[in-house]
């Protein structure tokens, strides 16, 4: 399959954005967590400094969220999971609102009422949720209403291997199936769910293994690769505009960071990180676009300076940003009705 | 001269949404059995002959799927009227329900609308034992982000449906099979009465006074209304005057009229079909003893509900756990004893 230069020219900018802003967001997040400035006895305080609350960031998993969101516009719908940076990155969230909302601040996509986990954009058909598995019921629901309204928008369930063992993985395959819903389900197999590995908790090897259940293509991509998650997307994304239904993917991805920030991580050898960051997919990329002459080091580097600025300037608008009103709290409970939450109380 | 139409619940309620849905190409309707069974207990009957299986879809038994599907059809655009025949069939997908349904438009900041209505049989009386007779009602109005409708008769139950429907926000609407009207059940008479032929929205959050009186005033909904009448009808001819109240709505919930008449009458006798504990009946009593400052009580707060125990099949076990007319009549007399101990004395 043929990639042209401007597809493979993004994913790379994408990627190398997500690692930045992961990375940013990995040091910004400790801030205020750790002794001597938190209650005396506790080595980590996960309500403390500018970002509280449970940080899960995707270091590593890029490859998955670009290759797949490299086929999308903006009427294209993705649901993301409880670790949605990177997809609502791929998706052209802007960073500005997406970095707020995880600061709580009123400039924020929820004006601070959602935090990290629940990033909502209608503009670019963007959603997520905190809950394993919950992203699939709801992207079928885009994927009926795109298909009610004779549209050839497709869209996207995106989920860990952990939550091919919900009930909603089973029900949201069968309901696509059987109503022929143009959504594709993508799985990012980093192998851990928390501490859990695959083989001790998935009865089949493959999660894709388990599309035949349902009568439906499913395609595995073994590497941690975004030019393969592109090309292997191309087919049930095709697939899906056609009307013919829904398709699982499954990408092999490497997550580099604990399952969230302050995760001790002692259920993992102790190099397993060191030994993933062997193989890393932004490296892998610069050097394909290199041995094409797609990119040059002078054009590499004005790339990824652009990239940092945008999540330099995002965290900057963040912290800049004031916090809502305190009452705000008891607005937006129900749309055009603020008055009513405030009569509750 | 025109004579007026009679129409059961279920007739009504069906009639609501095919109004809607003619007016509205957004709407449409899906569940188990909705299409050609027309709903178990008759909510969309003809709805499938009148628009077609693509805007009336019989799902799979996979609530998790079809409900979290309303969801994201709801931010997408489309008014889902979702039926999941029974209340307590909602344990299989509660997440989608208060995780998500219920959530995402105050964690998008009011950004996500849902305009969602999800329908669903309430109420015992008919010994289908504790997984089929629930109302739980106050399990959804406790949980933010939900409307909750609970009508007593189809004229009503038909206004309030059109307002659910048009409403930007997610509504439930619990209908209890006691009143539905249906041809294999018994009902509550009171339940069918006039319907109008021409839509209609009833506003949510507005009680309705079904009776007026000086005595007691009878906080209620649903089949419970129904059975309120009765008792009322009974206590006048013992010269006592209740005031029954339906309530209509749970969220949003009418608390001034609930004030206003128990500030008349003095007297509050709370008739509930859902569980005694943490639940509606409570709630009225706190919002009571919130206003005492303006609200005078000749006699404590009472309250009539379904003791804390799991609903039984055999019938005079239910009978006893469900409160019925007789003791909605005998809750209210002793309401009244400190009257009728004067009536005698005088």
């Amino acid at each position: 399959m043929q990639i042209d230069k401007e597809k493979l020219l993004w994913m790379y900018e994408k990627m190398v954005e997500i690692r930045y802003y992961e990375e940013t967001m990995a040091a910004v997040y400790m801030e205020g967590k750790l002794p001597p400035v938190i209650q005396k006895g506790l080595a980590f305080d996960i309500g403390g400094g500018p970002v509280p609350g449970e940080m899960h960031l995707a270091a590593g998993q890029e490859p998955v969220a670009v290759g797949v969101c490299a086929h999308l516009s903006d009427d294209d719908t993705v649901v993301g999971t409880h670790r949605p940076h990177h997809f609502a990155i791929a998706k052209g969230v802007p960073l500005d609102a997406m970095t707020a909302e995880m600061f709580g601040k009123v400039t924020g996509l929820g004006k601070g009422k959602g935090g990290h986990m629940h990033l909502f954009d209608n503009a670019h058909k963007f959603s997520c949720s905190g809950i394993v598995g919950a992203s699939m019921p709801i992207a079928c629901g885009a994927a009926l209403a795109a298909k009610k309204m004779g549209e050839n928008w497709v869209s996207i369930a995106f989920f860990g291997e952990g939550a091919a063992n919900q009930g909603a993985f089973h029900e949201s395959l069968n309901l696509a199936a059987v109503w022929k819903l143009p959504v594709v389900f993508v799985c990012e197999d980093n192998q851990w769910a928390i501490s859990v590995p695959k083989a001790k908790a998935t009865s089949v090897q493959w999660v894709t293994d388990r599309a035949a259940g349902y009568g439906i293509p499913g395609i595995r991509v073994a590497d941690n690769d975004a030019v393969a998650v592109f090309e292997a997307t191309a087919p049930a994304i095709a697939r899906a505009r056609r009307g013919d239904g829904p398709s699982l993917i499954e990408v092999r991805t490497d997550r580099y960071f604990g399952h969230f920030q302050g995760d001790p991580e002692s259920y993992r050898p102790k190099d397993e990180v060191a030994h993933l960051r062997q193989r890393d997919p932004i490296g892998l990329m610069s050097k394909l676009l290199k041995q094409r002459s797609l990119l040059s080091a002078d054009e590499e580097a004005a790339l990824v300076s652009k990239a940092q600025q945008r999540v330099t300037r995002a965290f900057a608008f963040a912290a800049d940003s004031a916090y809502p009103d305190a009452q705000d709290a008891l607005a937006d409970v129900f749309v055009q009705d603020h008055a009513f939450a405030r009569a509750l109380v | 001269m025109k004579t007026e139409r009679i129409l059961t619940m279920a007739q009504a309620i069906s009639e609501a949404i095919a109004q809607e849905m003619a007016r509205d190409n957004t709407v449409f309707v899906m569940g188990e059995d909705i299409g050609s069974y027309g709903g178990i207990f008759g909510a969309t009957g003809g709805l499938l002959d009148k628009f077609g299986k693509e805007r009336v879809m019989d799902t799979p038994i996979s609530e998790t799927a079809f409900i979290g599907a309303a969801t994201g059809a709801a931010a997408a655009g489309l008014r889902p009227v979702v039926e999941l025949m029974f209340v307590d069939f909602f344990g299989v997908c509660m997440d989608q329900i208060y995780n998500h349904l219920a959530k995402n438009t105050y964690m998008s900041g009011g950004h996500v609308k849902l305009p969602v209505v999800l329908t669903t049989a309430i109420g015992g009386g008919y010994s289908d034992a504790a997984q089929h007779s629930q109302c739980l009602y106050s399990t959804f109005a406790h949980m933010p982000g939900i409307k909750v409708v609970v009508p007593s008769n189809a004229y009503d139950a038909k206004g309030l449906m059109t307002a659910a429907i048009r409403d930007d926000n997610p509504v439930m609407f619990m209908y209890h099979k006691g009143i539905m009207g249906l041809p294999w059940m018994a009902y509550l008479e009171g339940s069918s009465n006039a319907v109008p032929e021409e839509a209609y929205a009833i506003a949510l959050g507005q009680a309705k006074v079904m009776q007026e009186g000086a005595d007691l005033t009878i906080v209620s909904l649903s089949q419970m209304v129904q059975k309120a009448m009765l008792a009322a009808y009974e206590l006048q001819g013992q010269s006592i005057h209740a005031e029954v109240l339906d309530l209509r709505t749970l969220v949003p919930l009418d608390k001034e009229a609930i004030l206003k008449s128990v500030r008349k009458t003095g007297r509050l006798l709370i008739a509930d079909e859902d569980y005694l504990g943490f639940g509606l009946s409570g709630e009225i009593a706190a919002l009571i003893a919130e206003n005492l400052d303006t609200v005078v009580l000749k006699a404590p707060v009472m309250r009539l509900a379904v003791p804390n125990v799991p609903i039984p099949y055999s019938r005079p076990l239910e009978q006893f756990v469900i409160p019925q007319v007789a003791d909605i009549v005998k809750a209210a007399q002793a309401l009244l004893v400190g009257k009728l101990a004067k009536a005698v004395a005088a």
